[in-house]
């Protein structure tokens, strides 16, 4: 193949660590989600896309884009906290897929409320003035911006492992994670845990949608096709594992990126591939628990 | 007859109905004597302000046409339904404009897939139907009928038209980041046509896939190839994510951007940034008005009956695709298919953009295509675009009959 | 107002079936049929009502895996495609008659479901069905780069069938009603093979299976075995139910592999009560009759038919048939 320098393959493998930077952060509240509540959560991706029309909103009125940073991961968290008490919590008990189903009908609804709201033409969003342009990494010339997505995902994960390491909720979600029944024998109000852990999912997910915007402008259909690749991180990584949506995370946005060097028609296949195969040889994924299903 | 089947019966027919009520109410059906023309188009979607575009530039021209006293006396009516871009929801459309309503005339749609799937319906059912939707696929022998015809300019004119401008231009050593589909495959095969003739070299021909929204993996591989031309074949968001990131990764600074085909919505929606300075073809742009009379008086009545606004180019599609029905008819004095056919064959017409006429094997409209020029607009202001040149197309610029299959 | 006559028709039916339950069960085929037959004078117009058939038998199918077996699976779509795509190419390209063709198709439909089968049936609950989603779009993949076969993108076009041929007879399969009648026909046979299917030892076999794996091994059923045979089985059903499609519609669109088709599958089924006979088909009449409705009016219909499956999830969990059925058990 002509031109394929090492320095190519090295600004390749970097655009792969900054795709899979969007990848991680919804894997990581679909996991937290699924490993503590057990509920799939097929709305993942219109809570994406909330995010960014929220923040699309929010920018159209003035407000600046480090606010909305802020302010948006709060908003639609809120809303995942709505969704949970009077969606969710009934169905809890009547076997895994009621919430499955009810995540999978409220995902048509939300999109098509934001159609009501926004039309379905989407918008462009402006990469934020101090973010614009392109610096030298050394292999060769990345935009600015894609830096600091990756630079806000880590961050938003340094905050999270604090947050679950030192902590004492932290130290109940963990523990829920691993063992749901124990943590209600010990007294635990676990509907409230579960509330807030699907609260910070969404609210991370909405982050995710936030970030991506600028990257490819808005638009109401913008949440499904991305929810299933975080599907594929968080099924490779393991369901429940935090540090399993990290690694698959950005190995699924370095084999896009690769793939799309040397066969880039089958870069969205190759997801799909690698998620059966994984899902063949080891059904927990790398980090998930065997037997964690029904 | 069992007590029991009477219930059920009755049970369904109660609640069949129900819901078959409203339409026994004539909120879209049409009267008997009206000459109906179907008209599914995909208002739900991401082309919904292009199909509702298509919407308003028909009903000019069923208004034109009654206004100068329709099919004697006979008034035209516009059936519209909502294909969902989908080609079985359209057949599905177009089967019930069919059954239901009778239809003389169809006209439609806007994805390939989707006028093939009403195309297959029509043809069957000996139905005219004129498709406003870019595609190579429809004037080939096997998809053809006589009921066929196709307004839309198809990829093979618009790249090739492109192309022969773009390369003479700017540049031979050529980079092709392309859609992998049919209209992506179409594109770029009329571009390498075009290309072939003047000399291109080339250096790189990436496919993505449908529906990408990250363009990252791809741009630094063709920043490292250095062309002279970069050229994007895909459509509506696929385009406009690619632009932006093309953009923001400042491939501009070194290559010249060219398009198939630029979207005068899509444009309006995406922002100046993104476009800027970015070259295409379409087949209509508002502008034309000032060199072309029939462009002002299609303008004209379009403000007039809608509050200033311009039309679009899917949205003059839709106007020349059904008037160019209702004045054949309206010479032959029948809606009669077998009288309306060789009237649309022999039609030679100027409705909005020049002089053109559906050439006889694959009932294509023969018509130019315009090089237009994405230009710094504020928002609100609808002069987005600068005719660089018009391409009057001749027959020999379209694949040959025997090409596409005829004998 | 529609809605509140609708409910009292619905608790005025469960009245009435109070009595005609057992005898109805028994006779659930020949209803079902003569409901079928019926249909037409009450649609809207009839090619919608040759798409509730076709995508009623598809829901029907899946619900042997989903309501029966307990197995949810989101790459149905790719036994309702493959079937399609294998009638529509034995038509448009190899042009063979249509009883070859709507063989070939069931013929897909099961070789699909056992090839994802073969491979995904170790799996248990969310983890099938996230196997069956990935081992779909593969699938979807493979359809949609074969473009000499299956057209890509454009779909498959010419899968043209005027006439069919019966006993010497030549139907008007342009005809809408014929039309109609043709494939309502073939309907019918699967929903009489389908009541044999499930009153047979094996229909109870998969009962016993979703009520209580552990049991159901204890009695020494291989349930591994169970899974993959009700998995081909209802491939086999799908795959005719694509099969009709591609007849009824002329074409094979892309769309039909899409993982959204296999989303509609999982609505229509929740929709009209899985694990229920009837259920599915009712679910499958309701989601597109209430689409047609309401796109009629307005261009958010998904709003509408989202907040009903919402609404049935959360209180009426057995879908509007099997809430009917329950409530004239009681």
């Amino acid at each position: 193949m002509a031109g394929l320098t090492l320095q190519l393959l090295g600004l390749q493998l970097f655009t792969g660590v900054a795709l899979g930077a969007l990848y991680v952060l919804l894997a990581i509240g679909l996991s937290l989600i699924f490993g503590m509540l057990t509920v799939v959560n097929f709305a993942h991706g219109a809570f994406y896309m909330l995010g960014a029309y929220v923040g699309l909103w929010l920018l159209m009125h003035g407000v600046n884009f480090w606010t909305a940073l802020i302010l948006v991961p709060l908003a639609v968290g809120a809303l995942g906290l709505l969704v949970e008490r009077t969606l969710i919590r009934p169905l809890y008990g009547r076997g895994l897929d009621y919430p499955l189903l009810l995540t999978f009908g409220l995902s048509y609804v939300i999109v098509e409320l934001v159609r009501v709201a926004f039309g379905n033409t989407g918008y462009p969003v402006d990469t934020p003035d101090a973010l614009q342009g392109a610096v030298d990494i050394g292999v060769g010339y990345f935009p600015l911006y894609r830096l600091f997505v990756i630079a806000a995902s880590v961050v938003v994960l340094v905050g999270l492992w604090l947050f679950l390491e030192r902590t004492s909720f932290g130290l109940i979600v963990r523990a829920g994670a691993r063992d749901p029944q124990i943590v209600r024998i010990l007294g635990v109000n676990v509907a409230r845990v579960w509330l807030i852990v699907f609260g910070i999912g969404t609210g991370l997910a909405g982050l995710a949608g936030l970030l991506a915007a600028p990257l490819q402008g808005v638009i109401p259909e913008m949440g499904g096709p991305i929810l299933a690749e975080a599907f594929v991180v968080t099924v490779v990584g393991g369901m429940g594992s935090l540090l399993g949506a990290v690694v698959a995370g950005l190995l699924v946005g370095v084999v896009v990126s690769m793939t799309s060097l040397f066969a880039p028609e089958m870069s969205r296949v190759a997801i799909f591939a690698l998620m059966a195969i994984v899902l063949l040889l080891r059904p927990q994924g790398f980090f998930g628990r065997a037997g964690l299903m029904s | 007859m069992k007590n029991n089947g009477l219930t059920r019966r009755k049970v369904v027919a109660a609640t069949g109905a129900a819901l078959a009520a409203p339409f026994l109410v004539n909120i879209v059906r049409a009267e008997a004597t009206t000459i109906k023309v179907g008209f599914p188009v995909p208002l739900t979607g991401p082309y919904g302000a292009e199909a509702q575009d298509q919407v308003r530039a028909a009903q000019v021209a069923v208004a034109e046409f009654n206004e100068t006293g329709g099919l004697r006396g006979r008034r035209a009516e516009l059936l519209v339904r909502d294909d969902k871009l989908n080609p079985g929801e359209a057949a599905t459309r177009a089967l019930e404009l069919i059954e239901n309503d009778k239809v003389d005339f169809m006209v439609g749609s806007l994805s390939a897939s989707v006028q093939l799937a009403v195309n297959n319906v029509t043809k069957v059912r000996k139905v005219l139907y004129n498709s406003i939707s870019q595609s190579d696929a429809i004037n080939e022998a096997k998809e053809f009928s006589r009921y066929t015809f196709h307004e839309a300019l198809n990829p093979h004119m618009t790249g090739g038209a492109v192309g022969r401008y773009a390369f003479s231009k700017y540049g031979k050593r050529v980079v092709f980041l392309t859609a992998d589909y049919a209209y992506g495959h179409e594109m770029v095969r009329a571009f390498q046509a075009a290309g072939k003739a003047m000399g291109i070299e080339t250096l790189a021909d990436i496919r993505h896939p449908l529906g990408a929204t990250d363009f990252s993996a791809l741009l630094p591989r063709i920043q490292a190839l250095k062309p002279d031309v970069l050229v994007i074949s895909n459509f509506g968001r696929d385009q406009q994510i690619a632009l932006k990131q093309a953009t923001d990764f400042g491939l501009k600074k070194s290559m010249k951007i060219v398009a198939p085909i630029l979207l005068y919505t899509g444009r309006i929606a995406a922002g100046a940034q993104a476009f800027d300075g970015v070259v295409g073809g379409t087949s209509y742009y508002w502008g034309l008005e000032k060199t072309i009379p029939s462009a002002k008086a299609f303008n004209d009545r379009f403000r007039k009956m809608y509050n200033g606004r311009v039309p679009s180019d899917y949205g003059s599609l839709a106007y020349a695709g059904v008037k160019t029905f209702l004045m054949a008819a309206r010479q032959v004095g029948t809606t009669d298919p077998e009288a309306v056919i060789p009237a649309m064959e022999a039609l030679k017409y100027d409705y909005y953009k020049g002089p053109e006429y559906y050439r006889k094997c694959d009932h294509q409209a023969v018509q130019s295509v315009l090089i237009i020029e994405s230009k710094n607009a504020p928002p609100g202001d609808p002069d987005v675009f600068n005719i660089l040149a018009i391409d009057q197309l001749s027959e020999a610029d379209l694949r040959s009959c025997k090409e596409l299959g005829f004998t | 107002m529609l809605l509140g006559s609708a409910t009292s028709v619905a608790l005025d039916v469960s009245e009435r079936l109070r009595g005609w339950l057992p005898f109805a069960q028994r006779r659930r085929a020949w209803l079902a049929a003569l409901f079928l037959i019926l249909f037409p004078l009450v649609a809207p117009f009839k090619a919608l009502a040759t798409m509730i058939l076709i995508y009623g038998l598809y829901a029907l199918g899946f619900n042997i895996l989903f309501g029966y077996l307990g197995l949810l699976s989101f790459g149905h779509s790719a036994l309702f495609g493959t079937g399609a795509y294998f009638c529509g190419i034995a038509i448009a390209h190899f042009g063979l008659p249509w009883w070859a063709a709507l063989s070939l198709g069931v013929l897909g439909g099961v070789l699909a479901a056992a090839a994802i089968g073969v491979l995904a049936i170790r799996t248990l609950g969310i983890y099938f069905a996230m196997v069956t989603l990935a081992l779909s779009q593969c699938l979807y993949y493979l359809f949609y780069q074969a473009t000499d076969w299956t057209g890509g993108e454009n779909g498959l076009t010419g899968v043209n069938v005027k006439t069919i041929n019966l006993f010497g007879f030549g139907l008007d399969f342009v005809n809408p009603l014929v039309h109609y009648y043709v494939i309502a026909a073939f309907v019918i046979v699967a929903l009489f093979a389908l009541s044999r299917i499930l009153a047979s030892p094996f229909g109870a076999v998969i009962e016993g299976v979703r009520e209580s794996e552990a049991r159901a091994r204890a009695s020494g059923i291989d349930v591994v075995r169970v899974r993959f045979v009700t998995f081909v089985v209802s491939g086999a059903f799908c795959g005719l139910a694509g099969a009709l499609l591609a007849l009824h519609l002329s074409i094979v669109p892309i769309e039909t592999m899409h993982y959204d088709t296999s989303g509609l599958a999982v609505m229509m089924c929740l929709l009209g009560g899985m694990g229920t006979f009837f259920g599915p088909f009712v679910g499958a009449a309701i989601f597109l009759l209430l689409e047609n409705l309401v796109s009629l009016y307005t261009v958010h219909w998904q709003l509408i038919v989202g907040a009903a499956f919402i609404a049935c999830v959360l209180f009426f969990p057995r879908g509007v048939w099997g809430t009917i059925l329950q409530r004239s058990r009681t």
